[in-house]
This record gives structure tokens, C-alpha cells and sequence, in this order.
């Protein structure tokens, strides 16, 4: 038995040490928020928080995530009020939206680091998340946007 | 039931329509209908809907009486409490469908928008097309889904009409509510509802259609896309997120040569896997491909890790066939000697061949662009039951109709009983064309029957990038003749690449396809010749994104560009005058039967004054012709494709500065190109939403750039070569440029904004790159060079 911590609540699963979260909190917990884009950690789309950290589920075992914080975009506020989230909807950021969970994830965990991102720090911290609708120019602007926010609240 | 109401699919249990329903049949191409209460309650399952008005467009089965009489293509319903239903039959990917056509109905009914609720059809012929493909969701439904609106909205106005015991015309109807003249006296919808569902249909000639200017919130910038909320909290439901009781997760081994077969295999190690159920053996596929399954071997598990290690497990000897003779490189010699003669001349006017003979100069170059996957975020994916009561579906498509035929074929099941085929259309994570090809569905249903289990079917990247229906690569010869004037004299453009027919038709030799970009180049030239050449098929070959106008564009507008150098005038002022005075072009002049998107050339001319407006608005916008600092350079294109008119300006810089991207190969010392800003001047006709038309165009633009950076699949031996985003790769964020975009204020007939903003593209950026380092680049992708 695997025990996972994933946004505030403890699973156990039955499942094989070696399985990439993904795997593991899309088919077995069936939280599908998090996304399969290409299960070798190219494209972000399966982005989660480990303790904080943007961490690409896809190429994690489950076995590395015990003991750890787990938050998936499920997880990441109450009512879709999370900074990021607020500024993604402001500026219509989505287009298929099937990366955008994982856009999200890596963008939070950047302004947990950073509070006041350049272009070229944003640039740097989503180069591991492709978006092929090409919703990258929105992607920026939100992240400004919602680093603004952020203050704001602050 | 959660399920279903959580993708907001209407379950389809029970016979949509019954013979209570009143029909009124206009003389014209719509027949709006009235279903009775019950009837619609039965049907959609709103438990309390009063007023439903559908819409039947001639177009489909206007022969077949059953249908045509009663089969609604678009439903509005209204519950008793005002909320107001709108069924979206077309498929969401990113283009913002949802949310456009349902703003369109509802501002023509004067609803109070957050009192509309959106309803995603299942497949179904009575909708019409569903096929979302081809930029043309709201060509083909612009007025007809006004004339529903209209509809509803009249009903209503006569509703408060007989309660005010007035005539309609002292009634106006606004934002949810009817208001009675010089009274302060309102009814809300709701009030009204019982009333109109009893009402007569009013005539069509009597719709009054609200103008431009009434319009609320068609063209207005500020509509937020309805599906935003489920998107940002990972709520919204993919095909790849359906989740069934008892369902079984599989991938599948596919032949890696196309019509290959399995000689044998051994699967102990496979079922040694953990979760690992059992290995289902696929029927081997012959040609023509069509959506039909690739066969292969599937590993049914309980998830979709214990499938993926099954399939790596998997011993298998496999047939290759003749296609494994195919090696994309080597096949470019059979493309140049294609050219020499092509055999198929579709556009002629004068006499190209008298003129490069009499020409003082004719210039030649020659392009190739490498073959393209579509590389959609989400991998296909489709989940299927079969049952006694029939097959149901879910699935990302762009075309549920294609997947319900793909699931009847694979069942065996006739015609005549295709509603037992049920097909539930997800959101789209992505589609670009790959979901307009129901291979994936064709799988499920078939391993759904085979096991007797409810079955998800999850493409892998590496399946989705080794098993496509790519773009194909192609070569082009174009020539241009010029008097001693340097007035140009004479065109020639020559075309080969692996036509798509061959997909549906092995015998199809002939390159195609010369409709998009290649035949209806606007460029008033006195002599012109345009042939295509033949060629075998080793692939599946399709649709991506803007078809082989990505191709002849790129030839096309690179060409006109060399011209311009060699003439020494300005690319944008020899553009002008290369597209010469304002008229309509009649191809069919020249030779050339075109096909025009299907469209009238009354309402869907191929004007060249609209071709120079698009240029003359790129240019101010981007500045053209000033001054720019060293080692930049700014490239210019137009083209029209899906009947919509487009101009791009590209501004890029070449340096040796790292560019921010894991993609940059750091071993090249050679300058990079960098994309600093892209115009776009877009002429669409009439447009619903202005954001979700930008919003088309940036991701256009950054589409192009993996096409023209990036995009090569090549096989060697049938096997395609690339797998995965390392060497299949995209533009990521730090390569994607600020994208200005000026949308044409025009009253002209709805186009299309899906594809048109990718063909100008690639021949702008080149374009630009010569500018900026004098080097032309006549292949695509550019990472051959080490310049990117």
C-alpha cells in the first residue's frame, strides 16, 4: 500500500511503487485535472506541486511523492479564486485548454518564488510547458496579471 | 447521469421526436419547429422546459420526408424559470465555438446571457453537418442560427402582445424581457414561456433579424469563453478524462509500417503485468485506410500505466508489407522528377511557355516543405460500451457523425439504425484535423465488443506522432517570365506531394490539393500555368490546420517576394501591384473549375480590393519601411483561404543571443532567429467574437512558427522516425511573440478565422529572415539550417 497526501486528504492505493503519480491520481484516485501530454516530462501538462514545487507527475513514481504535499490543480483554491486562476479567466488565456491545468500549476508555483516575474523569468519557468493552441503571448500577460493581483492581496 | 450532466451531454435514451411535434414549413431553406412540451421533456431531459424551437436546414436529407419534416438541427429550449437552453452541435477545440454560436443565438433572442445554459449535441444527422472542420462553423450557420433566434424571440414578443391585449409591434423585447411602449409595465421570459410554447411559428419573411448595430454582444470584445471556469479548476471533461464504472484502460501496438500486419506474437511477459487483463488482437487493415482501425495488438488493463508496460512487454513479429520500400529523403528525387512533365494542368490562361520564351529574364526557384503531425495536446482517445441497447461513445471529435459511421461499420449495424449508435462529444484538447479522422473511436467500439467491457482507448504521444495523418511534404517549381521592362509576363507554378485522396483511394495519384493556395493565387499575371504532379502514398495522409495551403502559400508568397527583390522594388508595393486593379477574379476564365470552400462567388467573391486592404492595414501597423536596427528585418504575405483574407507582417532579429527555449542547440554558433512581433490584418467578413478571432490569430501565428521551425516527419522504411516532443518539437513560451491583430470592419458575408491565419505565415517569417541576414530559405523546417 502507497499513502498519498493530495490536496489536504490521505489515499491509499494499491498500486506498483513504480507508478508515475499521473497515472495514479488520474485512473485510480480519478482526479483528471492533471493532463497526459506525452508521459516523459517534455511537454508539462501533467504539472503538480510537490511541497510547493512544480513537478511534472508524469515521470514521478508514486513511491517518490510518500511522505510528500501533493496539490494537483484540483487542489490549488476553494472556488477557482487562486491569483493565477482569477487572471487566466480575466484575459480568456484558454483556448482547447487541455495544457492549461498544467500552465496553471507551473505558473503558481513560479509566484510562490517570485512575486514580481520579468518576461525572460517567465519565459525561463514555462519553457517546460507546451501549449500547441499558442495561448503563450496570454500566458505571460496573465502571469503579470496575476502577480499583480497577488500584491494586491498582500 | 453525473457523467453525462457533467460534459453537459444530452442523454439520447429515448426517440427524439414523435408525431405530436407541429412543423411549419417556410418556402424557404429552414424549416423552424415547435416541439410540444412532452416531446421535449422526453427528448432532452429538462425537466421542466416549456418552449423548444428547432431548426431543420434543407440542405441535409431534404428528400428523405421523415427527416426533413421533423428532425430539428439546433434546439433552444426555455425552462419555467426563464433559463434558456442552447444546444451547440458543432465541436469545442480551443476555437471557441461554444461560446460564439450560442452568443449569436441568444443576442438575436435578447436573452440575458448569464441566463443561458450551453448543451453539447451528441452525433446526429438531423443536426446538419457536425463535421467542425474546414473554418466554417460560422460560414455555413451565421443566419440560420439568427433566423432560430429570431424565432424565439418573435414568439415571445407575440406571448406579451396577447397578455398586454395589444398588437406585437407595441411590444419590444430586451435582455430577457418584454416592455410594453410608453408604459413602464415589463414580463420577464419566464412569464412568457407558457404562453408562447402554445403560440403559432411565426412566418420567416416576418422575422425582423436585429442589425450590427442592435447587437449586443456579437462583436463585442468582452465575452468570456463558457467553458473557462470548468478549464482553470481541471473540471472540464476531455475525451481522455472519461471515466466509466467497470471501465477497462487499453493502448495499442500498431503496425509501424501503414497495412503492415502481425506475423505473431507472444504476450506472457504482458500478462505477467500487473492489472495487465488480456491482449485483443486487431483486425489487419487494408487499403484504403480511410478512419478505418491501423489493427495491431491491444493490451486491456485495469489502468493506463499497466497498459503502457504490457505493450513494452509485447513480443511481436510484424509484416511490414510494401509500404516499408517508403523513405521520405530518397522519395524527394520521385518528387523533382514529378515536375518535369505533370501531367495535370489546372489553371491556364495565355500562353506560359511562348512567354518564358520570349521573355528578356525568368527567374526559378524551387521549395520544399517537410511533412506535419498534428500534434494535439491531447492524443485521441474514446471510450465505448456496446450493449444490448447499442453502442455509446464518448470521444473528443471534430465530427460525430464520421465516428458514429466508423462505429456502425465496425458493428455491422445498418443505416436505418443508427440512433443505437450514441456518440458523446467531449471537449477537444486540441484538433487541428486529427479529430476529424474517428480511427481512435472505430477502436474502441470494436475492443468494447470484443471484451464485453466498458473500454477507454488512449493514444500515446508516440502513437499519435508514429500513426498520424500528416501533412504531407511537398516540392514546388514556380518560374516567373519577365519583359525587358521588367514587367512581369508570365507564371508557373508547379506542384507534387502525397494527395490525400489516396487515403480514401489508392489509386489517387495526382498531387492535390491545387484549391488551397495554389490555383486561386490572386496575382494578375497575363500568362499563367499551374499543374500538379503525381505521386504514390506510403502514409496516412490528411488535414492539418489549413490543409496545403501551408505548402503553396509558402511557395507562393516566398516567390512573389523573390520577384520583388529581383526587380528591385518594395515587397509590399510590388504585392500591390501584382494583385493590380479591384475586381473579382473569375478562375473558371482560366480553365480552373474552383471549388471556393464550397461557397457562391455572390457572397464569397475573391475580391482583390480586399487582398490590398489587408496589406494596407499590416503595413501601417507594423510600421513598414522604417528604419530597423541592425540585424533585424520585417517580412510581408498575404492569402486567402476559407474565404477569409489575410495579411502578415513579421518582425524578426537575428542574433547570437541565447534564446530562452530547451529547444535551442546550444553546440551551433551560427545567429538564431528570433520572432520579435507578428501582424496580422484580417478580413473575415461579418464576426461573432472579436477575442476569440485574435485569439485564432496568435495561435496561428505560433503554430507557424513549429510548422516553419520544427515540423519534419520523415519515415525510413515506412516507420516514421520521430516519436515524442524531443524530436517532434514545438514552440514553446519564450519563442512566441507579441501578436498584433487588426480585425477588418466589414459587413461581407462570415468566413472562416480557424485556419486562415496560418498560410501567410511561414512565407512572411522567411520573408523577413532575407531582410534581416539577406539568406533565403526555400525549405522548411528551419532547424536544418542551425538557425533556429
Amino acid at each position: 500500500m502507497i499513502e498519498l497526501s493530495i490536496n489536504g486528504s490521505k489515499h491509499k492505493l494499491d498500486v506498483s511503487p513504480e507508478m508515475p503519480l499521473l497515472w495514479a491520481l488520474r485512473d485510480v484516485i480519478k482526479l483528471t485535472g492533471s493532463k497526459y501530454g506525452c508521459g516523459k516530462g517534455l511537454c508539462g501538462s501533467c504539472t503538480v506541486h510537490i511541497d510547493g514545487q512544480a513537478t511534472r507527475s508524469c515521470v514521478l513514481p508514486v513511491s517518490a511523492a510518500v511522505g510528500k504535499k501533493i496539490t494537483t490543480i484540483e487542489g490549488l483554491s476553494e472556488n477557482a479564486d487562486h491569483p493565477v486562476q482569477k487572471a487566466w479567466l480575466d484575459l480568456n488565456v484558454a483556448q482547447c485548454g487541455y495544457c492549461q491545468t498544467g500552465q496553471i500549476m507551473s505558473a503558481a508555483s513560479l509566484l510562490n518564488e517570485n512575486q514580481n516575474p520579468t518576461d525572460d523569468d517567465i519565459n525561463t519557468a514555462m519553457a517546460g510547458n507546451l501549449c500547441r493552441c499558442g495561448t503563450y503571448p496570454r500566458i505571460r500577460s496573465a502571469i503579470h496579471q496575476a502577480a499583480k493581483l497577488a500584491r494586491e492581496v498582500k | 447521469m453525473s457523467f453525462l450532466n457533467k460534459i453537459g451531454v444530452i442523454p439520447n435514451d429515448e426517440s427524439i421526436f414523435s408525431s405530436e411535434d407541429q412543423t411549419t414549413e417556410n418556402e424557404s431553406t429552414s424549416i423552424i419547429q415547435k416541439l410540444t412540451r412532452r416531446t421535449f421533456i422526453k427528448s432532452a431531459g429538462l425537466a421542466s422546459s416549456s418552449l423548444v424551437i428547432g431548426m431543420q436546414f434543407s440542405t441535409l436529407n431534404a428528400a428523405d420526408k421523415k427527416d426533413s419534416a421533423f428532425s430539428p438541427d439546433v434546439f433552444i429550449s426555455m425552462e419555467k424559470d426563464g433559463t434558456v437552453t442552447i444546444i451547440s452541435h458543432r465541436s469545442e477545440m480551443g476555437q471557441g465555438i461554444r461560446s460564439s454560436l450560442p452568443l449569436l443565438v441568444a443576442d438575436e433572442m435578447e436573452c440575458d446571457w448569464n441566463r443561458v445554459k450551453v448543451k453539447q449535441a451528441i452525433g446526429d444527422a438531423k443536426y446538419g453537418s457536425q463535421n467542425t472542420d474546414g473554418s466554417r462553423s460560422v460560414r455555413h450557420f451565421y443566419y440560420r442560427l439568427k433566423e432560430a433566434g429570431a424565432t424565439a424571440r418573435t414568439l415571445l414578443q407575440n406571448a406579451a402582445a396577447i397578455i398586454w391585449k395589444v398588437k406585437p409591434d407595441q411590444v419590444s423585447i430586451y435582455n430577457h424581457q418584454a416592455k410594453l411602449k410608453n408604459s413602464s409595465q415589463v414580463l420577464d421570459f419566464s412569464q412568457l414561456v407558457e404562453i408562447a410554447s402554445g403560440l403559432p411559428l411565426p412566418k420567416k419573411p416576418s422575422l425582423k433579424l436585429k442589425t450590427e448595430a442592435e447587437h449586443r454582444y456579437v462583436g463585442k470584445d468582452n465575452m468570456k469563453n463558457i467553458d473557462g471556469k470548468e478549464i482553470v479548476t481541471g473540471k472540464a471533461v476531455y475525451g481522455y478524462d472519461v471515466e466509466l464504472k467497470n471501465m477497462k484502460y487499453s493502448v495499442i501496438a500498431r503496425p509501424p509500417v501503414l497495412f503492415g500486419k502481425v506475423k505473431s506474437y507472444d504476450a506472457s511477459e504482458t500478462l505477467k503485468v500487473p492489472g495487465v487483463i488480456k491482449v485483443v488482437e486487431l483486425p489487419s487493415l487494408s487499403p484504403p485506410a480511410v478512419f478505418r482501425m491501423l489493427g495491431g495488438l491491444a493490451i486491456i488493463a485495469e489502468n493506463t500505466w499497466a497498459a503502457i508496460q504490457g505493450r513494452e512487454k509485447l513480443k511481436i513479429e510484424w509484416e511490414h508489407g510494401s509500404n516499408a520500400s517508403y523513405n521520405t529523403k530518397a522519395y524527394e528525387e520521385n518528387f523533382k522528377q514529378a515536375l518535369i512533365d505533370p501531367p495535370h494542368i489546372v489553371r491556364n490562361r495565355g500562353d506560359w511557355d511562348k512567354a518564358k520564351q520570349a521573355a528578356d529574364k525568368v527567374i526559378t526557384h524551387d521549395y520544399y516543405v517537410g511533412g506535419i503531425a498534428h500534434a494535439t495536446m491531447e492524443p485521441p482517445a474514446a471510450t465505448a460500451i456496446v450493449s444490448d441497447k447499442g453502442v455509446d461513445v464518448w470521444t473528443c471529435t471534430q465530427t460525430p457523425q464520421s465516428a458514429q459511421g466508423n462505429a456502425m461499420g465496425v458493428m455491422k449495424i445498418p443505416k436505418e439504425k443508427a440512433e443505437t449508435v450514441r456518440i458523446n462529444v467531449t471537449l477537444l484538447g486540441g484538433g487541428f484535423g486529427r479529430k476529424s479522422k474517428p480511427d481512435y473511436v472505430a477502436e474502441a467500439v470494436f475492443l468494447a465488443n470484443e471484451t464485453k467491457m466498458p473500454i477507454k482507448v488512449l493514444w500515446t504521444r508516440e502513437d499519435e506522432i508514429k500513426h498520424g495523418y500528416y501533412h504531407s511534404p511537398s516540392y514546388q517549381s514556380l518560374s516567373a517570365s519577365f519583359d525587358k521592362k521588367g514587367q512581369v509576363t508570365g507564371w508557373y507554378h508547379g506542384m507534387v506531394n502525397h494527395p490525400i485522396g489516396a487515403t480514401f483511394n489508392p489509386a489517387a495519384k495526382q498531387a492535390g490539393s491545387a484549391e488551397l493556395g495554389q490555383g486561386d493565387m490572386p496575382y494578375d499575371i497575363p500568362n499563367i500555368k499551374i499543374t500538379n504532379g503525381e505521386s504514390d502514398t506510403f502514409l496516412r495522409i490528411g488535414w492539418v490546420r489549413s490543409v496545403t495551403n501551408i505548402n503553396n502559400a509558402f511557395a507562393v508568397s516566398s516567390f512573389v517576394d523573390e520577384m520583388a527583390v529581383a526587380n528591385k522594388v518594395d515587397s509590399k508595393d510590388y504585392l500591390l501591384a501584382l494583385i493590380g486593379k479591384d475586381q473579382h477574379i473569375d478562375l473558371a476564365k482560366d480553365g480552373f473549375k474552383y471549388s471556393n470552400y464550397g461557397e457562391n462567388f455572390d457572397d464569397f467573391p475573391i475580391d482583390t480590393a480586399r487582398f490590398k486592404n489587408v496589406i494596407n492595414i499590416v503595413a501601417k501597423n507594423s510600421g513598414w519601411g522604417k528604419k530597423l536596427p541592425r540585424g533585424h528585418g520585417l517580412g510581408i504575405a498575404v492569402h486567402r483561404s476559407f474565404c477569409t483574407y489575410v495579411a502578415t507582417v513579421v518582425l524578426v532579429s537575428s542574433s547570437n543571443k541565447q534564446v530562452s527555449s530547451s529547444n535551442s542547440q546550444a553546440s551551433s554558433s551560427k545567429n538564431k532567429i528570433t520572432v520579435e512581433k507578428v501582424y496580422y490584418a484580417v478580413d473575415a467578413g461579418k464576426i461573432i467574437n472579436p477575442d476569440r478571432v485574435r485569439s485564432q490569430m496568435e495561435g496561428a501565428a505560433i503554430f507557424s512558427i513549429s510548422n516553419a521551425f520544427y515540423g519534419e516527419i520523415t519515415a525510413d522504411g515506412g516507420i516514421v522516425e520521430q516519436s515524442n516532443f524531443h524530436d517532434y518539437e514545438l514552440a514553446r513560451i519564450g519563442q512566441a511573440p507579441e501578436v498584433n491583430v487588426e480585425i477588418v470592419a466589414s459587413d461581407a458575408a462570415p468566413a472562416g478565422i480557424g485556419e486562415p491565419g496560418v498560410p501567410p505565415f511561414s512565407p512572411a517569417l522567411c520573408n523577413a529572415i532575407f531582410n534581416a541576414t539577406g539568406k533565403r530559405y526555400r525549405r522548411l523546417p528551419l532547424n536544418q539550417y542551425g538557425i533556429v
